[in-house]
Parts: structure tokens; sequence; C-alpha cells
């Protein structure tokens, strides 16, 4: 019974990074209608600049909040620079930034950095054991950081101004324009946003992964299982998916299909739910007369 | 004169509607914009609020403002109830209103506010109701309270009685009329019953295929049988 309550816990754990990376790809997804390939590996390269911050010497929380701030600049200059001149181009031409960007900062982070897989530190250690020893300290704190960061950004988009504002620029564009939101801003604030959001993931997951360049490619694949369960345009839907992939995932691997097997998991959702509901569990389902 | 258009021309693509149209907007007052189907009465609307691409000249309170991008002319005091009206239809009543003032920082938002539900008494008790889940009627007065929640000096109207039951077009003009009366906002209406446009209106355009053929006093063009049978049909 241990066993199980175990597995569960850390699939919770998990799954809060699963939920914050899916709540970054959906914020995405809103406003533009396209899955940012590249989540993953930005979030990598947050995770990295965490990882020199460290080094450097700097105090974990000081070296967190700068790569929060620093991921969230590189996430505005890359919709900046790189999405805004292509925004009115057909769907394969932003498939096809998306690689190239999910390329470029993949292999410039293990150019920069090395491919040698690191040790990434976590702040959080408990010299008794958390209930008896079911869960560890980071997964208790990870799953914490993860909650707050969900919390804020819910905040955030209901009760601010400027939540609001990016709502209405993601839902409606041309409207948002018509009471001055200035919609082409609001898209860059959603890509700083994401970006920094996928940072904190990063961070929290790379004690438990191990850092390296290609730390996330799997995170991100159960990521989009988790916000293609919950509905890819629901923000809240993809959080509970994110989480539900979590202890799924955790589960099988566990007493299932083995660890070896777990990332089927995840493509076994993805089919399953385009199949099965393809909105999702909470998805809007859209009609439209003709 | 709060809006001056000379020469505005504009399209879609390589189809033009408009060929030079020249045209003014009092301050308060409503001027009517009328004419038959496609006779370029919605483009004319989108092309002053730089929805698609224009030449020519618009000038609002003295300043240019053609070239200039829609989310910087609606701060600089124009409002827009565009067709299909530009409700956030997945937002409730009340984020619509918060974003109908999203522009302004003044403490006066809240008796903005106020002063809407005394207008439309119906948006309050639908306050936290999604705004699509509204009839065409409140989704309308939803559309024109958050165009006056920007406080805007020129009001664009297109077609607010579209779709509408003929006593919820009656009110709409009510709310209109009052709108008129109380002063200091211009309104520019597109409207397809030329009649009660006219009976609201001061001035009045007629439209033929992207060109002015009519202008005039609106008590004028009412009386003017000859215009009355060629241009409106009624």
């Amino acid at each position: 019974m241990d066993g199980l309550a175990h597995q569960v816990i850390a699939g919770i754990a998990t799954g809060g990074i699963y939920a914050s990376v899916a709540l970054a790809l959906v914020m995405i997804y809103q406003a533009t209608h396209h899955v940012n390939f590249a989540q993953g590996e930005m979030a990598t390269l947050s995770t990295f600049i965490a990882w020199s911050m460290v080094q450097a010497g700097m105090p974990y929380w000081v070296a967190f909040f700068g790569t929060v701030v620093v991921s969230f600049v590189i996430g505005v200059l890359v919709e900046r620079i790189l999405l805004r001149p292509v925004q009115n181009a057909p769907v394969l031409t932003h498939v096809g930034v998306f690689i190239g960007l999910l390329l470029i900062v993949g292999n410039l982070t293990g150019w920069v950095f090395g491919y040698t897989t690191k040790v990434f530190p976590t702040p959080f250690s408990s010299e008794k054991p958390i209930m008896g020893g079911l869960v560890s300290a980071h997964e208790l704190g990870s799953t914490a950081v993860t909650l707050v960061v969900l919390t804020l950004v819910f905040l955030f988009f209901r009760y601010t101004s400027l939540g609001l504002a990016m709502r209405a620029a993601a839902y409606n564009p041309r409207s948002a324009r018509l009471v001055g939101v200035r919609v082409g801003w609001m898209l860059a604030l959603g890509w700083g946003l994401a970006a920094a959001i996928g940072a904190v993931a990063g961070m929290m997951v790379a004690p438990v992964v191990f850092l390296d360049p290609t730390m996330m490619l799997g995170i991100l694949l159960y990521a989009f299982a988790g916000a293609l369960l919950g509905g890819i345009d629901n923000p809240s839907g993809a959080v509970i998916g994110g989480f539900a992939v979590g202890v799924l995932e955790n589960l099988a691997g566990a007493y299932v299909v083995g660890t070896e097997l777990k990332l089927t998991v995840a493509l076994a959702i993805i089919i399953g739910v385009l199949v099965v509901r393809p909105s999702g569990l909470f998805g809007r389902v859209v009609t439209s007369r003709v | 004169m709060l809006l001056e258009v000379k020469g505005l021309r504009a399209g879609y693509g390589q189809t033009h509607v408009l060929h030079g149209l020249d045209f003014v907007v009092e301050d308060g007052g409503v001027t009517a914009l009328l004419g038959a189907n496609g006779a370029g009465k919605t483009t004319t609307l989108r092309a002053i609020c730089a929805m698609i691409r224009t030449e020519g000249e618009i000038t609002l309170n003295g300043e240019r403002i053609d070239g200039r991008a829609t989310e910087d002319i609606v701060r600089r005091g124009l409002a827009h109830v565009p067709d299909g009206r530009g409700t956030f239809m997945e937002l409730s009543v009340e984020e619509n209103f918060r974003l109908g003032a999203y522009t302004r920082r003044d403490r006066e938002v809240q008796a903005d506010f106020e002063r809407m539900f005394g207008m439309f008494p119906r948006l309050k008790q639908r306050w936290k109701q999604q705004a699509g889940t509204l009839s065409g009627g409140e989704q309308q007065m939803l559309a024109i309270a958050r165009a006056l929640l920007l406080r805007p000096k020129l009001l664009l109207l297109d077609e607010p009685s579209f779709g509408l039951a003929p006593l919820i077009v009656q009110e709409i003009f009510g709310i209109m009329r009052r709108i008129r009366d109380e002063g200091g906002v211009g309104i520019l209406l597109v409207e397809q019953n030329a009649n009660l446009a006219l009976e609201l209106a001061d001035r009045a355009y007629l439209l033929e295929t992207g060109r002015i053929v009519v202008s005039g006093p609106a008590a004028e063009i009412r009386q003017d049988e000859s215009i009355r049978r060629s241009y409106l049909g009624y």
C-alpha cells in the first residue's frame, strides 16, 4: 500500500512539472493556434542559465528568480524577433520556425554548456523523513513551487487588467484592438510568461532527471499529452491533464509497462484522446454553422 | 469639426470599394451613412479605424489618424461598434465592461459603470453571465456600453438594428437618442433602416457603389420623395 501511495505522490510531483509546461503550451496555443515545439528546449536553456548562476556562487533563490526574469525577456525577444515577422504566414511556416527554434536552442545549449550530464541543486532538504519517508523533500518543495506558480498565473489572468487584456487579445484580436489593447505586445508578453513558467518547471525537474541539453524532450511529450487530455484550449484543463498524466505515467511505469516503456504512455494518451475525444476532457467543442 | 474625411479610398485586396469619399461628422449630434447593401457603408467605418488599408486623409479633432494603428486611433477617442458587435463572447459582461474601460486611468470608471447600468438595466442583471449567452438585443446593448466606456469623442455604429426584433430596435434607438441628447459624443451611424436613421440623425450621406451621391440635413432628405424612392426604397 505504501508503494502505491509513494507512486501516486511521486506522480503528482512530476505531474506538476507537466502541468506547468502544458500551461505554457496552452497559453501560446490559445493566442496563436500554434504549438511551440521549442518550449521544452527553451526551458532547458533557462535551467542551464540557472546552473551557471549557481556555479558562479549565487545563492539558489537569487539564481532562481534571476533565471525567471532572464527567461521572460528571452521569451519576449523570441516572439518579437522570430514570430512577429511570420504572424500572418501559413501554418507550415510556423511549424518550420518552431522546429528551427527547437534545433537552434537545443544545439546552442549543448555548444555553450556541453553535453555531459550535470547535477542540479535542489533548495529543499529535510533532516527527518517526511510522512514516514513516503515523500522526499524535493517532491514536496517542487510541488509547492508549482502550485504557487499556477496560482499566481491564475490570479494574474483572472483579476488583473493586463491579464484580462491578454485573454481578450487571444480570444478576439480584432475586438481587442477596438478597445485599445496592443495585441502585438500581448502576444510577446504571453511568450515571456510561457518561457518563465517553463524555466520554473525546468529548474524543478532538473534535480530529479539531471541536467543535460535533451532533459525536456520527454517532458514536453508528457506535457503535450496532458494539454491534449485536459483540452488544448483550456488552461485549467491542461493543468489538471498534466497532473493526471504524471500520476498515470508513474503508476503505469511501476505496475504495468515498466520504466523502459513509460514514454509510450504519453503517446498512447495522445492517440487515445485524439481518437476518442479530440477536444479533451474539458475542452470546448467548437461547432460552426455553414 | 470632429471628423473630416477627404478622398477616402479603400477596398479588399484587388477589389476597390470606396472611390474617394469626402464627408464630415460634427461634434455632438448624429450623422447617418445610408445606402443599399454593398454600397460601402461598413467598409467606410472599417477604413476610419484602420481595420483595412486606406488612401486619403482622415482627421479626428484636427489630428491626422490615417496610417495609424487601430489601437492608437481608439486611444485618441474613437469607439467602433462593428458588424458582429465586437463583443468578447467568451468573457463575462463584467469583463467586457472592464475591457471597454481598459485604456482609462481615471477614477470615474466605476461611476461610468453605474451610468451604463442606468442606461441598460438588463446588463446589470447579467453581470456575471458569459456575453455569448445574452440575447441579441442584450448583446447590442453590451456592445454600445462597451464602446461608451471608452469615453469616446466619436462613436461609430454599424447597423445597430441588424437582426433584432422591432421592439428591441425601438429600445436601442431610444438609447441612442438619449446619448445624442446628453451630448459630448458625436455619432456616425450606418443603418439599413433609413427611416429610423433619418429620424435620429442631424445630417446624412447617401452612399452608392463607393461614392457619396447625396448629402444634406437629415430632415430635408427625409422630405425628398425622389431621393427616398431612388435610393432608400420606401
